[in-house]
């Protein structure tokens, strides 16, 4: 039986409550937005790019703790990377909470191994990428709202 | 059916008849097998019940009785099952046109429910009555079901939806109501009782407004039916939709009501069989009422097991019903009302059904997944009502939603695992 507490950990319900990077960026060049239309939540995810390097990365908007967290950590964990990293590690988090593995890659997600907890909670795995889902909608240049469903 | 007398006040006749109202819960909730299953090793606490509510066995057995003992198709075979398929069918049009009080059962069009019924409206009698320029009136607290169908006819037509508002307690705000009442109203549509907050509209002072400017309204009573006594002749409704499943009978069936003459003169909205007298390629005339409306095979079994509902209903009373579930409402209002940081939406002095509330500092998604963890199911989210969420300035709220099988433990189990949530966002 799935335990509350997987789900709910610490630094989860940490982020939720501080979430970090949690503001508009006036000099992004990259942005999206992204909702989920059977909870209402709701995120814009704004970068500053340069070349292959996400300089900047913030958000705004609202949604449940699992989204608000999830995006909270992404944001400091693609923060200097390269595109191709972000999107290989957008990867790696989806297999890791759909399924709860994560392929010995563990040590690349480093704090976002707190999520594996979703995965025994497969309604909340559309609020856990959600964020995700919008940041890729952003490096793509995406004009349209991206939506979970 | 019977209520119980009063025994003396042991601890086991006190526990089962809640609330001194002589109802007997714990005997009712004998006749609804879910109501027994575990969930995640606790007991299920169904809380959903304006989504859809739990079926009794009666309606169950009468569902597989059709399959096993009584399957035909109706209407065409001479044969034995066919009429009496045929025969068990019209029974449950007339049980439903006697509890909602409906003149002639030629009114009672069987539809797949209130969603299907208000389209059918939307698409013939709207069609052929609401122009460009005309206005079709809904309100601030509709479902999306009674939203959409006029969008998208007015859309079509030139034609203009008007919202009547609501107030901060989720009450229509009937003087504001009236003014939108124009010549160029060609249809009033609205909720009986609002599915995301109970409130419970003056039907009757609404339909008489729009009557006295010859307007005829249309009425959701999905939330409405399962929880008090409707009386469409009394109220004088024009249309009024209902859904089975929330009032205890089988998905995928429901009802129009519409009055006679209203019906008699709109077009039909689906073509096939059984909605023709004759058919040439030249020429079709359409089959009478109820008829008219009813195109294709309908769903037998789900009429059979709805009248099964509306009997087993009748049995314990739909007035008995309403008493206990005011008495289990009051306690429920109360109880969550009293635990700190917890605000309730939806505060109109008439309610029936449901609590919506919102917990300062948890979105009701979370709170949903916690609850569910204790074995109780709720709804959370925008309730198919969007409008009403933009009102009150919130993206969501956690919904519970009552029957006459809830108890007030049930209510007590609902508080603690609010608690729990607290603790866990503490």
């Amino acid at each position: 039986m799935p335990d509350l507490r997987d789900l709910y950990q610490e630094v989860i319900l940490e982020h939720s409550k501080a979430p970090r990077n949690f503001h508009a960026l006036a000099q992004a060049n990259q942005k999206a937005e992204g909702f989920n239309p059977l909870c209402g939540d709701h995120f814009t995810v704004y970068m500053t790019t340069a070349g292959d390097s996400i300089q900047d990365i913030a958000f705004q908007g609202s949604g449940c703790a699992i989204s608000k967290a999830s995006a909270s950590m992404m944001t400091q964990a693609v923060k200097g990377k390269s595109k191709a990293e972000a999107k290989e590690l957008f990867d790696t988090f989806h297999k890791l909470v759909t399924t709860g593995e994560s392929n010995g890659d563990r040590e690349d997600l480093g704090k976002l191994a707190v999520f594996s907890g979703v995965s025994e909670f497969p309604v909340r795995v559309k609020c856990a990428t959600l964020a995700w889902h919008t940041l890729q909608a952003a490096l793509e240049g995406k004009q349209e709202k991206v939506s979970t469903e | 059916m019977t209520t119980a007398a009063k025994l003396p006040s042991t601890e086991s006749s006190v526990r089962s008849r809640s609330f001194d109202t002589g109802f007997d819960v714990e005997r009712i909730r004998g006749d609804f097998p879910i109501l027994a299953r575990d969930i995640r090793g606790k007991k299920l606490v169904y809380l959903d019940n304006a989504a859809t509510s739990q079926k009794p066995r009666v309606v169950l057995d009468a569902v597989s009785r059709y399959y096993e003992q009584e399957n035909a198709n109706i209407h065409r075979g001479v044969h034995f099952l066919s009429e009496l398929a045929t025969s068990e069918h019209d029974r449950a049009r007339q049980s439903v046109k006697s509890f909602i009080n409906a003149a002639d059962a030629r009114e009672i069009i069987f539809v797949r429910g209130t969603t299907e019924a208000i389209n059918l409206v939307a698409q013939t009698y709207g069609r052929a009555n609401v122009g460009a320029g005309d206005e079709v009136l809904v309100t601030a607290m509709e479902h999306h079901s009674n939203i959409v169908p006029w969008q998208l006819l007015c859309e079509e037509k030139g034609a203009k939806l008007r919202v009547a508002p609501i107030n901060d307690a989720g009450e229509l705000i009937l003087d504001d109501f009236a003014k939108l009442l124009t010549s160029r109203t060609k249809l009033v549509a609205v909720a009986h009782v609002s599915n995301a907050l109970g409130t419970v509209n003056p039907i009757s002072e609404i339909i008489q407004l729009a009557h006295q400017k010859n307007i005829p309204v249309l009425v959701d009573g999905a939330q409405a039916v399962p929880h008090m006594k409707v009386d469409v002749q009394a109220l004088d409704a024009d249309f009024y939709t209902l859904s089975s499943h929330k009032m205890f009978g089988p998905m995928g069936i429901g009802v129009l009501y519409g009055k006679a003459q209203l019906l008699e003169a709109m077009p039909p909205y689906q073509g096939g069989g059984d909605m023709i007298s004759s058919v040439t390629f030249e020429k079709t005339t359409y089959n009478k009422l109820p008829f008219k409306f009813e195109a294709g095979t309908p769903d037998v079994a789900g009429a059979i097991g709805f009248g099964a509902a509306i009997e087993y209903l009748n049995a314990i009373g739909i007035e008995n019903i309403a008493k206990y579930e005011h008495e289990l409402l009051t306690y429920g209002t109360e109880k969550l009302g009293s635990i700190e940081g917890v605000r309730l939406i939806g505060t109109a002095k008439e309610r029936a059904g449901v609590i919506s509330f919102v917990i300062e500092g948890v979105h009701p998604h979370d709170v949903g997944t916690i609850l569910d963890q204790e074995g109780i199911a709720i709804r959370t989210g925008h309730h198919c009502a969007q409008p009403i969420m933009d009102r009150f300035g919130i993206p969501a709220t956690a919904r519970a939603s009552f029957a006459f099988y809830n108890t007030k433990e049930e209510v007590d189990a609902l508080a603690n695992g609010i608690q729990k949530v607290r603790e866990v966002f503490a």
